[in-house]
């Protein structure tokens, strides 16, 4: 016996109110837990781009287009390695519902650009080969049920070809990618560049964007402004950034998440406080009598005011951690049904450790005030309520 | 065969020279707001090591307060608390409630049993404040199950066992860290007659054959029979009382006069 048995003791006392304290502080935490996955689905991007790689985009937006002919100019600028474009084509495969990423590329370059991109020797020979040949990320084959050599049909909405009005363009299917880094995007349909250039009906020799690899990370916002230079006054100016910078920027067109995910889990938080707190107080208030007797039988103030402080926080801490490994549960299902939408995804460990630590933070506040009412009892007063 | 005592000499840890209790002109006043209402006027008591004093008086006499003094849960407005040898007025808080833990044994009118624990785990719950093996707990749990006739009934929850059942439980967990006082505030409140007398002989038993010091409040004078002496608090004052509750020697002199 220890003194677990008389906090197991104290929290077995009402056992339908500890219950329902109990089973909100876990919903709390599940909150707490899916909350976190999703906030790291829409900032993967940020978070898993790479410091040595610029986004150089139109100056007005993502959907203005730009000369290819920067990709020299650019190659041209000291600090930067490579340069390479990719444009959004935004076609609709059976149904808008099926949405993903597609773009043009020029294979090598783009492979090149990305070598946290896994693709089999084979698979790139036969893009290099095939002028309509395409690759498309792991989830995106999982999902739509697709096989390598299968044709795909991608009805345009901005890109029609020339001379067919809206027939669908047609791709095959040669290869299918993997990623060696977590959270990386698994859902795009990348295919050629010069197949796509010489068969829209306009805007040839016009890409959305450029991925610029650069020498040195610490030097990214000077080479960003060599670029931009060189193309004010232009026809089409540029704006450069970290490829951080730009997917926090995108993701953030959905809403500042950061803030959003954070107010919900204040207003949870809070709620968690009012609920925890009133049961431990009311719980020390129903117990005076008792936390009498074990004054009597000999417990100094400071050890009952550890007693009801380490309820409160085992109370708290246990529906915390089951919460927690509730979330963990609900991303393994999660995870693998929603790869394809949401590559990101998952429960980061630092996650996992916050929210114990605001589990045990949670604890300790609610249980504070209780504690030290308990604490301050007089023995012989409180023993009149026995 | 089982053991019937926590320590070689079943006359328990008190302090044979000494007296057991010294109160040395004590005094307990209380303030109702800013008015002082004194409960407790140069109050003098003595009792012996192995004494059974049962203390009577009307509600609102003091009888509580002064039982508090004695087994330090309280501390006098003026005076001295002299318990088995120790000042126990000087003492600090902390100092106070590891001496309580040692020394003495509450009996309440009610049980107060932890009710999601069993009654051998209510009995060990003292022993939390002890450093003694597991094996020592649990020895000193059997032995003072064994004392209160109850060795059968240790899994039992507090709800399982009947009232007077529950109160044996009670007298138990005073018993397990083996004290020098008992102290046992209406014992016998809650019970009824027959019960009652089951108690009074059980503590009867303790001061008998294991030489235990009792101090019990009481309000029945049945109960106060059974007892070696008794005691009559009314005004903040004591007088000693023959059996038939007359009043036979006032108790405010000085110390050891009364006896």
């Amino acid at each position: 016996m220890s003194s677990f048995t008389l906090i197991s003791a104290a929290l077995r006392r009402k056992k339908t109110r500890t219950f329902l304290t109990f089973s909100s502080v876990v919903f709390a935490f599940l909150i707490f837990g899916v909350l976190s996955m999703l906030q790291t689905a829409f900032s993967m991007g940020a978070e898993i781009a790479n410091e040595d790689r610029l986004v150089v985009r139109h100056r007005v937006s993502l959907f203005q287009l730009l000369p290819q002919s920067y990709e020299a100019d650019m190659e041209e600028i000291p600090g930067v390695v490579d340069a390479m474009h990719m444009t959004w084509f935004g076609g609709v495969y059976q149904d808008p519902s099926n949405f993903f990423m597609q773009s043009p590329v020029e294979p090598a370059e783009y492979l090149d650009m990305y070598p946290e991109i896994l693709v089999p020797d084979e698979a790139k020979l036969r893009w290099i080969e095939t002028r309509n040949g395409a690759i498309a990320g792991r989830a995106l084959v999982e999902r739509l049920g697709w096989e390598v050599g299968d044709r795909i049909p991608i009805q345009p909405t901005i890109w029609r070809q020339a001379g067919r009005g809206d027939d669908a363009w047609e791709f095959e299917l040669v290869g299918v990618y993997d990623a060696d880094v977590e959270g990386f995007d698994q859902t795009q349909f990348l295919f050629r560049y010069d197949f796509f250039d010489e068969a829209r009906s306009f805007g040839r020799g016009q890409v959305g964007w450029f991925m610029v690899r650069i020498a040195d990370p610490d030097r990214a916002p000077e080479i960003a402004a060599a670029i931009d230079d060189t193309f004010q006054n232009s026809a089409a100016e540029t704006k450069s950034e970290s490829e951080g910078a730009f997917a926090a920027g995108f993701a953030n067109q959905v809403g500042n998440l950061g803030l959003i995910v954070t107010s919900i889990l204040a207003a949870v938080f809070f709620t968690i406080l009012l609920v925890a707190g009133n049961t431990m107080a009311q719980s020390v208030r129903e117990r005076i009598g008792e936390i009498g007797l074990l004054k009597a039988l000999g417990f100094t103030s400071t050890r009952v005011q550890r007693l009801v402080l380490m309820e409160s926080v085992t109370l708290v801490t246990t529906a915390g951690f089951l919460g927690m490994v509730l979330a963990v549960g609900l991303e393994r299902v999660l995870r693998p049904a929603l790869a394809a939408y949401f590559p990101g995804l998952f429960l980061r460990p630092e996650d996992l450790l916050l929210g114990l630590g605001l589990a045990v933070a949670t604890g300790l506040v609610v249980g504070i005030f209780p504690a030290r009412r308990a604490m301050r009892l007089e023995t012989a007063l409180a023993l009149r309520r026995l | 065969m089982s053991e019937t005592s926590f320590s070689d000499t079943a006359a328990g840890n008190g302090a044979a020279a000494e007296a057991m209790v010294d109160v040395r002109s004590v005094s307990r006043t209380f303030h109702r707001g800013r008015t002082p209402v004194p409960v407790l006027k140069d109050l003098t008591l003595r009792m012996e090591n192995g004494e059974f004093l049962a203390l009577m008086g009307p509600s609102g006499s003091g009888k509580s307060t002064l039982l508090n003094l004695i087994a330090g849960l309280d501390r006098p407005t003026g005076g001295e608390v002299i318990v088995g040898g120790s000042p126990i007025h000087r003492l600090s808080e902390r100092k106070l409630a590891g001496w309580r833990s040692r020394n003495i044994g509450f009996v309440f009118q009610f049980s107060n049993l932890l009710g999601a624990l069993s009654a051998e785990r209510n009995v060990a719950v003292p022993l939390l404040l002890t450093s003694f093996s597991a094996r020592e707990r649990r020895r000193r749990v059997d032995i003072a199950l064994e004392i209160v006739g109850l060795s059968e009934r240790g899994k039992h929850r507090p709800r399982e066992l009947s009232g007077g059942e529950q109160q044996r439980v009670g007298i138990a967990r005073a018993l397990v860290n083996d004290p020098m006082l008992l102290v046992c505030d209406e014992p016998t409140g809650d019970l009824d007659r027959a019960t009652s007398g089951e108690i009074l002989d059980l503590l009867v038993a303790l001061n008998r054959d294991h030489g235990k010091t009792i101090l019990m409040v009481t309000h029945d004078p049945v109960a106060a029979e059974r007892a070696s002496r008794t005691l009559h608090l009314e005004d903040g004052r004591l007088a000693e009382c023959g059996h038939d509750g007359t009043v036979v020697v006032p108790v405010h002199e000085p110390a050891g006069a009364a006896v």
